[in-house]
């Protein structure tokens, strides 16, 4: 095994037990906490793939931005303390069933799958042949990227704003 | 020279299942949201993965309109859930199937206050 085979399957179960740790805690502070451990570590597994300038927006955006959202709202949100258990067996126990199948097939695809034997090989891709050829190639699709965040914008202010309370109608 | 590319696929269907367990167990909210990401996060890897495998930029590219996607998705979602948890006060998805039935008790108490 390479040195880079042992990075890879070191940040595969590291990424597997923090996203494990992260949706089975009851405090959801700490299980953002465990999700961005689980982020991080899937930036290092981009940069593996050749990817740098993904990495760093992963960092940025997801362990960054969205993570401090999500504690922003765990903050605003009271604790839920009626949960029973974390997963109730109602719930868990149909998810198991057809997790577990989908777990079979899908090893089973990857395995007989003559793709997924070829080894990958290292590469990488550079940051700046990474945008010229977005902007070569696919400008169209970063307006329309720009277009989706602002009306995610729109959206999110008309929902969070204050309503002002009506003046209760006069029953005739 | 990495890993087999089955191997790639492995871990990353085995995150997809971890975040579709979070968002269809977990009886919170905010921790659907979080599964979501976590499966968004699986498909990330996968086409990066892909990318590497046959040398083409495509899965990059689609990696960032990945990241634009969850960015959007968790600014609305968390929006809808604040505004849902002003209204009936619990982030608990069982006391927001209320299309079907009457207002009963403390559950709708929100509503009929406004």
């Amino acid at each position: 095994m390479t040195l880079h085979g042992l990075i890879f399957y070191l940040l595969a179960s590291v990424i597997l037990a923090s996203t494990g740790m992260a949706i089975t805690r009851r405090n959801l502070v700490h299980a953002v906490l465990y999700l961005v451990f689980s982020f991080i570590g899937s930036a290092l597994l981009f940069c593996l793939f050749g990817a740098p300038f993904l990495a760093l927006l992963q960092v940025i955006i997801y362990a960054g931005a969205i993570m401090v959202v999500f504690l922003f709202i765990v903050m605003m949100v009271k604790p839920d303390l009626s949960e029973g258990t974390v997963l109730p067996l109602r719930q868990l126990l149909p998810m198991v069933l057809f997790g577990f199948m989908y777990a079979v097939v899908g090893v089973l695809v990857a395995v007989t799958d003559p793709a997924g034997r070829a080894v990958l090989e290292t590469a990488v891709a550079k940051p700046t042949e990474f945008g010229h050829y977005v902007f070569a190639r696919h400008y169209l699709a970063v307006e329309i990227i720009s277009l989706i965040l602002l009306i995610g914008l729109m959206g999110a202010l008309h929902l969070g704003r204050e309503k002002v309370p009506k003046e209760p109608e006069e029953p005739s | 020279m990495i890993v087999p590319f089955g191997h790639v696929i492995v871990l990353a269907g085995a995150l997809f299942l971890l975040g579709i367990t979070c968002a269809v167990c977990r009886r919170n909210l905010i921790m659907v949201v979080l599964g979501v990401e976590i499966m968004l996060n699986a498909a990330s890897i996968i086409f990066l993965a892909g990318a590497l495998r046959w040398f083409s930029m495509e899965g990059q590219v689609f990696v960032v309109m990945v990241l634009a996607i969850a960015a959007t998705e968790v600014a609305i979602g968390l929006a809808l859930i604040v505004y849902a948890y002003r209204r009936t006060g619990s982030v608990d998805p069982i006391n927001f199937n209320c299309l079907n039935e009457q207002p009963t008790g403390s559950q709708l108490a929100g509503f009929i206050r406004e």
